[in-house]
Order: structure tokens, then sequence, then C-alpha cells
């Protein structure tokens, strides 16, 4: 059975040279360093890890905001077929329209002057997608019904909104295009818990619904248990892990992810279990630790982990694990 | 039965605006008891912080307090009524003297031109008669206190040259060295990573033990809660919907609003339970609800709709001291 793939990383690299270094060679930052990932059709494709592991500049890798300075990108849905690292012209064009950003921060850059029917129809005037304003505006209805916004809603101007609002105005803003492919980038200030779940019921319902395919990045590991159904797990600009959800819960390999499992605090009272500590904090992307990245921080660390990068490799059937002793440890 | 650290009764706090008075806080009593943390919950907008600065007098210029409002803060040697003090001098008193607080931004808190050490030393030198040299030791002790590796060498640092991670041990170290009786901790830990967040939780965990103070914990992460606190109380556009012990509140939620905070939350134990929020949007401050301020949102007036709209409901409180708003309870009683 072939899996159909809408989107795969193959050993992709993201770099940035650093500016303003006149002399000797330049220090750069390694974002992402030999991604592979593969995201089905349909799916709610979950990515995790702390903040500064390269799980945005990831996904704009596979929107082309971000420079694929190694390795490739291909998405493929059936219509077209397209390799991002060399993509441009009207085809860069067309896929602008089939891949969309949801920047999930309720304070982000909703220009202010703007109202909201406005900001929902700008992308459909932007890319000229509707022909006429009564097309413009039936479209807009139609997606802000969607998105639980009323004809009210969209005379007013957003700072008149709500958290919880202006997020439903941010994702109609991104489905008015009808793309196939959405990046949902949540920010490390959490949301307050039930305009969270709002949210995500959303999400979730809009992909049922029309099918598009999700890359959701997170930094908490409960959200993305309850909303994807494949997780990835990113440490410092490289996936460590990653499986169908339950699989990835029922069988936590790599050290990384129990770590970032234990961490989060229980919401029984009683349960005292110790968080299985990290010491210290990421290191930085522009000199990574030899060997296996984690191993400046990993309990389970040994000679060989400083040396000698750890494998990608299968444990079973859709579950990928980068670690010397996934097998001893688990 | 020891008194209480500070006891805040009937606040009520209101800001003057363009739009009108908004109020922020609306007749919330509590207590903190010596030694105890107390954990403050609350959508965004609540006014948590607003409550939390009121006990150090840090509110804008703009606010205006009930005249019934009392804050009274008892330390060894005397009791202070908190709002009474005028003048700047006696609020320092208060102001990382006897109350240190803590904030979500740490980068906020330090000035950027100043080294974080000569900004340790100043708060030192204000709130007790060290000398330069003995400041400087306390501080580079409490910086290796709150795990800061080199703290000698940090100590001449800048808060920019510290992370996020660092610069909330920095904060900590900074508000604790005058040794204050009651720290507020305002989301100390929203901003941080899991794996960050479970450090610093550590750490004030070992401190309050250490130097048996007292915390006001505000965070809207009621597990984060679940593991600190000793005692909860729930906020709702300024209101205090329900305070008790934290196995009270977060195993036999009395609040129809606590109740919905605990049914949005993901939890890891089962992952096919349907996340539910609380339904609406938090009305906004300016248009108070009437009765009940929750009504417009509550699911669970069947049967008492008219009188959840209409009346507002008062304190109710079983034998262990576990307290409620809502008329449900009320009705239990009679029942
Ligand atoms: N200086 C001010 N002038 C007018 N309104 C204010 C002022 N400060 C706070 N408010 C209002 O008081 C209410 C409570 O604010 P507060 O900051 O305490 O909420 P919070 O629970 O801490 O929210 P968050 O979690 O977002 O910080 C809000 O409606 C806020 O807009
Ligand atoms: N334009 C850029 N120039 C230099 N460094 C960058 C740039 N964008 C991202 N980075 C660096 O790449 C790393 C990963 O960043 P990011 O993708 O934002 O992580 P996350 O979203 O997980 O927080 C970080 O160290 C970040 O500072
Ligand atoms: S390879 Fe070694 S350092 Fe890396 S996660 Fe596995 S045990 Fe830890
Ligand atoms: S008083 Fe009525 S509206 Fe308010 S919380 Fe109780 S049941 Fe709900
Ligand atoms: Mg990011
Ligand atoms: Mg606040």
């Amino acid at each position: 059975m072939s899996k159909d793939i809408l989107i795969a990383a193959r050993d992709l690299s993201v770099h940035f040279p650093l500016r303003g270094f006149v002399f000797g060679e330049r220090p750069v930052v390694r974002a992402c360093e030999g991604i592979n990932l593969e995201i089905e059709r349909g799916s709610f494709f979950g990515l995790v890890g702390e903040s500064g592991s390269g799980k945005t500049t990831l996904g704009r890798a596979m929107l082309k905001a971000a420079p694929i300075s190694h390795g490739e990108v291909v998405y493929s849905d059936h219509e077209v077929t397209y390799d991002l690292g060399t993509l441009k012209g009207p085809e860069l064009k067309d896929y602008r329209k089939r891949s969309q950003l949801i920047f999930q921060d309720p304070y982000a850059a909703l220009s202010p002057r703007m109202t909201v029917r406005d900001i929902i129809a700008e992308p459909l005037e932007v890319m000229g997608l509707t022909s006429s304003r009564e097309e413009t505006d039936a479209k807009v209805r139609e997606i802000a019904a969607k998105c639980r916004l009323n004809l009210e809603h969209l005379r007013r101007f957003p700072h008149a909104f709500s958290g919880g609002q202006r997020q439903r105005i941010s994702i109609a803003r991104a489905l008015v295009s009808d793309p196939r492919f959405i990046v949902a980038d949540e920010s490390v200030a959490a949301l307050d818990v039930s305009i969270q779940a709002d949210v995500l019921n959303l999400l979730n319902s809009i992909q049922q619904e029309s099918g598009i395919t999700f890359l959701f990045i997170s930094h908490d590991l409960s959200v993305i248990a309850h909303t994807c159904d494949f997780v990835a797990v990113m440490y410092l600009g490289q996936i460590v892990e990653s499986a169908p959800t339950r699989k990835l819960f029922s069988e936590t390999s790599h050290p990384y992810t129990k770590a970032l499992l234990s961490a989060i605090p229980s919401l029984d009272p009683d349960d005292q279990h110790v968080a299985q500590k990290l010491e210290g904090e990421i290191p930085s992307p522009i000199n990574p630790p030899p060997g296996c990245r984690f191993n400046t921080r990993c309990p389970h660390a040994q000679e060989r982990c400083r040396t000698e990068v750890p494998e990608w490799r299968e444990m079973s059937s859709g579950h990928h694990v980068a670690c010397h002793f996934s097998e001893e440890l688990a | 039965m020891t008194s209480p650290l500070i006891s805040v009764k009937n606040l009520t706090l209101r800001f003057k605006t363009d739009e009108g008075m908004v109020t922020a806080v609306n007749d919330v009593s509590f207590d903190i008891a010596p030694g105890e943390v107390l954990g403050l919950v609350g959508e965004s907008g609540s006014g948590k912080s607003v409550t939390a600065k009121a006990l150090m007098m840090l509110n804008a210029e703009n606010s205006v307090y009930d005249d019934n409002s009392r804050i009274t803060l008892r330390t060894d040697e005397r009791e202070i009524d908190v709002l009474s003090l005028k003048r700047p001098k006696d609020q320092m008193i208060i102001r990382g003297g006897a109350i240190s607080m803590i904030f979500q931004e740490p980068m906020a808190s330090f000035a950027p031109a100043i080294s974080i050490g000569d900004q340790m030393i100043e708060q030192l030198m204000i709130h007790s008669d060290m000398t330069p040299a003995q400041a400087k030791e306390v501080s580079i002790e409490m910086l290796n206190r709150v795990g800061i590796p080199e703290p000698a060498h940090r100590f001449k640092q800048y808060a920019f040259e510290f992370s996020g991670g660092m610069r909330q041990r920095a904060m900590i170290a900074m508000a604790l060295s005058t040794k204050p009786r009651l720290l507020i901790a305002d989301e100390p830990t929203t901003a941080l990573d899991v794996t960050i967040q479970a450090q610093v939780i550590e750490l004030m965990k070992d401190l309050v033990d250490e130097f048996h103070m007292s915390i006001l914990f505000i965070t809207h992460d009621l597990g984060v809660i679940a593991q600190t606190a000793d005692r909860v109380a729930v906020m709702y556009l300024g209101n205090l919907v329900e305070t008790g012990t934290v196995r009270q509140v977060i195993n036999t939620p009395a609040h129809p609003y606590t109740r919905g905070l605990l049914n949005s939350l993901p939890k890891l134990d089962d992952l096919e339970a349907q996340l539910t929020p609380v339904p609406g949007d938090i009305p906004s401050p300016l248009d108070r609800p009437s009765g009940c301020v929750f009504h417009t949102r509550c699911v669970e007036t069947a049967g008492i709709a008219e009188q959840c709209r209409t009346q507002i409901p008062g304190y109710t409180s079983d034998s262990s001291n576990h307290q409620v708003a809502c008329h449900l309870a009320t009705q239990g009683d009679q029942s």
C-alpha cells in the first residue's frame, strides 16, 4: 500500500549565515539539519519541541518562506507536483494559494485600520481569485460563518475583538483561498485554555470537513496529543522521533520525548511523579554538539553519543527514532 | 490558628477610562497564611495582575479603590494598612521589602543598561543596611542558589545576555535577596518551555521551604497550580468565584466556571476525551452582566436561569472552608 504523501522533506537543511562577519568563516545558524518528514494528505500532523528547536523554520521552509540550503521539499496534490527548492514565477504564485500560514498569536498583526471583512477578503483580492465584489463578499461570508463570525463582526475593526475572536479571524483569512495545506504555528505565550480548546476544535472540524492537510506546530505535547494523528518531535534542528500519536505516547522511545512528557505538570495534586529533569537549556544552533545533538542534556548519554550521529531508524511500522540506545532504554 | 500574613477584604478597584469607569476587581476577599502558596487562576483579563499589584500599590494612576477596601499585612513587628500608605517612602516598606514580585516577562523588570549585579546591589541597599561589599556577596550567593552557573561572572552581565530561563532565575534571585515575607509570582512560567518551567517550579518549591515565605502564584495553567499551590482562588471578570484547597478545587470543583476550565484542558491520560471550551467570550469589564457575572456563559443554569440573571450569588462555604459563589450551592444547602 503506497501512502498518499502531500508534502515531504528529504534531507532538508535550512541555514542562516549571520550577517556582519567580514573576516574568516561566517558563522551559520543551523536551524534545520537533515530533516526527513512525510505528511500524508488529509492528516493533522503535529510538530513539537522546545523554543528554538526549529519548528517555525521547518514550517516556513514547507511554505517556501525559508531558504532551502540542502535537500528538497516536494509538494504533490494530484493536480500539481512542485519541487519547492526551484519553484518560481506563476508556479510559485500558484503554490501561495495552495498553502497558507496561520500564526497563532491573538495579538499578531491584524491590520488595525482594516475591517474584519477587508482582512479576510484581502488574499482573494491580492491573488485575483474572485472576479467581482459580490463574489468576494459571498466567499468572505461563507468562510466567516465557518469560523463563527457573523455579519456584524465583519463590519468591525480587529481591536474590538477578544483573543479567541482574533484567532478565528486569522483562521478565516487563511481559509479563504481554499488552500490544501496549512501550517498553524502556535506562539509560546499560551492561550487561555478555553480559547485554546475552542480553536483546536474549530481546526479539527475544518480538517474533517474540507480534508485540508495541517502541519500543527506547538510546544505543548498534551495539545498535540489531543489534536494530531501523527507527531514529530524536534530538537535543535533535527527530528528525533516521529510516530502515529497513540504509538508515540504508548511506546515513547527517545529520551528527549520522554523528558518533554514528564515535564508536563500533572493535574492531580497527589501525583508526585518527579519530572525526568532536563538539566540546562537548549544549546546554540550555531555550534551544535557533535554526535547526538541531545547528548549535553541527555540523562543516558554515553561516550558513543558524543562522537557518533545516531541513525534515523524505523523501530516499528511508522515509528522512527534517532537514538543509539532506544531499544535498551525502552 | 496562626493569623494570616496578608488579608484582603472587600477589595474593589476601578479604572477611570475615556469610556467610563472599568471595574477590574469586584469585592474580592482572601487571606494568605505564613508559608502558604495561594494559586490565583482565571482567564486573561479576569483581574489577576491588578489584584496582585494592589497588594503593593503598583496600579496605574487612574486606579480608584473603593472606601471599604482593606489590605492588611502582618509582619512580626506590626500590622500595616497597605492602602493607607500614600507616600512613596512608606510604600517602600512593602515594595521589594516585605513583598517582592516576579513577572512573566523578566526583561521588563531589569533595566537594560545596568548590569544584573548592580541592580541586585541597589535593591539590597535600599532594603537593608548592608555595605556594598556585603550586598555583592549576598547577590552572588543568591545567583548561585537559583542555579546560575559562574555566578560571579554572570553578576557583571546585562539582562539581554541571559536566556529566557536564566533571566527568570535571575529575577527570582533578585526578588528573594531581600528575604520578603510574600512573593507575588505573576505567570512566572507562562513564557517558558515545559522543561524550563519544571526547573523553575522545582526551584520555587525549594525556596518556599528554605525561606518560609508565602507565595501568591498567578497562572492560568491548572496543572502548574496542582503541582505548586496549597490553596486556590478562581477569578472571573474581577470576582472570586471559588476558593478552597488545591484538592477541593481541582478534584471536586464547585463552581461551573471552574468545571469549565477543567473541561477545556487536554488530558494526557485520556486522549479521546473531547475538549469542551467554556462557550462564548469573556464580556467586556465595561459591560458587566447583571446577577451572576458568569451567567452569560454558564451551562448549568437550568431551572434557575432567572435567579442567575438577576441576583448576585453570595458566598457559601462548607465546614472545610471550600467557598463558592453560585446559586446552585445555596440550593444544595437547602435540600
Ligand atoms: N491602567 C488601566 N486602565 C484601564 N483598564 C485597566 C488598566 N489596567 C488593567 N485594566 C483592565 O482591568 C482588567 C483586568 O486586568 P488584568 O491585567 O489584571 O487581567 P489579567 O487577569 O492579569 O489578564 P492577563 O492574564 O491578560 O494579564 C482588564 O479588563 C484590563 O483591561
Ligand atoms: N532569519 C534568521 N536568521 C538567523 N537565525 C534564525 C533566523 N530564523 C530563525 N533563526 C534561528 O533558528 C533557530 C530555530 O528557530 P525557530 O524556527 O524560530 O524555532 P521555534 O519555532 O521552534 O522557536 C533559532 O535559534 C533561531 O534563532
Ligand atoms: S543517542 Fe545518546 S545522547 Fe542521544 S538521545 Fe540517545 S542516549 Fe541520549
Ligand atoms: S449562579 Fe447561576 S450562572 Fe452563576 S455560576 Fe451558578 S449556575 Fe451559573
Ligand atoms: Mg516558533
Ligand atoms: Mg496578567
